[in-house]
């Protein structure tokens, strides 16, 4: 049941970013290239992502506890740490050079390009990689 | 040269923030494609696998059904310098993850949650990226 609702949200999500046209990463990287062929398209997506999650977000918080789950399970960390600016600021390097990120270059796994398939599986390694390298960090001692 | 969309682009943003409000209300958990894609590699902890499964496959699928039931194909450039993607696709797998999220973990679900971790990290990827493009396609 949580397989066919997931499946039936991740559809719905990758509906948006192909609507949206964030699908694909020439709009990304125009949206990025202010001094240039600037389009602002994107700021437009964040827009309405943002305003439906924060007013939603609300309401569903109110409940005591989701659907199908015993607890909400949000992210728990509120410190500003070298991983996190760290890691970001990796992310924004390879996306400003590909013009994918995560959820984009999944939407283009069945549209064919060479590219994309130069990227996806690197994608995996990298946070293989990271997920690797994290645990690591956590269990060695403090 | 890209269209500008503003009317397509607040509704795609719409729905994938619709997206992000179902998933928390049923399940509870944040919406960010970082996450949930690389919890398909092991190792495996909190039994949610077939759920990432499942929304994983429906974001790979979202072309395809859009094509069914608009009859428009999803058009895309992408690079075709191979290795320049695959070393953004390496960048982007490892600081996402390592980071704790991407555009939509931290760009839509945290900053919709004001949270300062993300807005600290959408600051950054946002900046790193900008300069990115900046000497990619103007200092080169």
């Amino acid at each position: 049941m949580s397989f066919l609702v997931n499946l039936a949200l991740g559809l719905l999500f990758g509906i948006g970013l192909v609507v949206s046209g964030m699908s694909d990463p020439a709009k990304v990287l125009n949206f990025l290239d202010v001094t240039g062929t600037w389009d602002p398209s994107l700021a437009f997506v964040m827009g309405g992502a943002v305003i439906t999650a924060f007013v939603g977000y609300r309401l569903v918080l109110k409940r005591s506890k989701p659907l199908a789950a015993a607890a909400f399970q949000l992210p728990a960390k509120t410190e500003i740490d070298w991983p996190l600016l760290l890691g970001s600021a990796i992310f924004g390097i390879g996306w400003g050079l590909g013009g994918f990120c995560p959820g984009p270059a999944l939407t283009a796994t069945t549209l064919g390009a060479a590219g994309t398939y130069a990227f996806l599986p690197m994608m995996f390694v990298g946070m293989w990689l990271a997920r690797a390298f994290a645990s690591r960090r956590v269990a060695a001692p403090a | 040269m890209t269209e500008f969309t503003p009317i397509a682009s607040t509704i795609g943003g719409i729905l994938i923030g619709l997206a992000a409000v179902l998933l928390i209300a049923w399940e509870g958990r944040i919406a960010g494609i970082s996450g949930i894609a690389s919890r398909l590699l092991p190792p495996y902890a909190d039994g949610a696998f077939p759920s990432h499964l499942g929304f994983v496959l429906g974001v790979v699928a979202a072309p395809l059904i859009y094509l069914m039931a608009s009859g428009n194909e999803v058009l895309q450039t992408v690079s075709s310098n191979l290795s320049l993607m695959a070393i953004a696709g390496l960048l982007v797998g490892f600081g996402s993850v390592y980071g704790s999220g991407c555009t939509s973990g931290h760009g839509v679900c945290g900053l919709s949650r004001l949270s300062m971790r993300s807005l600290f990290a959408t600051v950054t990827f946002m900046t790193t990226a900008f300069v990115t493009v900046f000497i990619v396609r103007h200092a080169s």
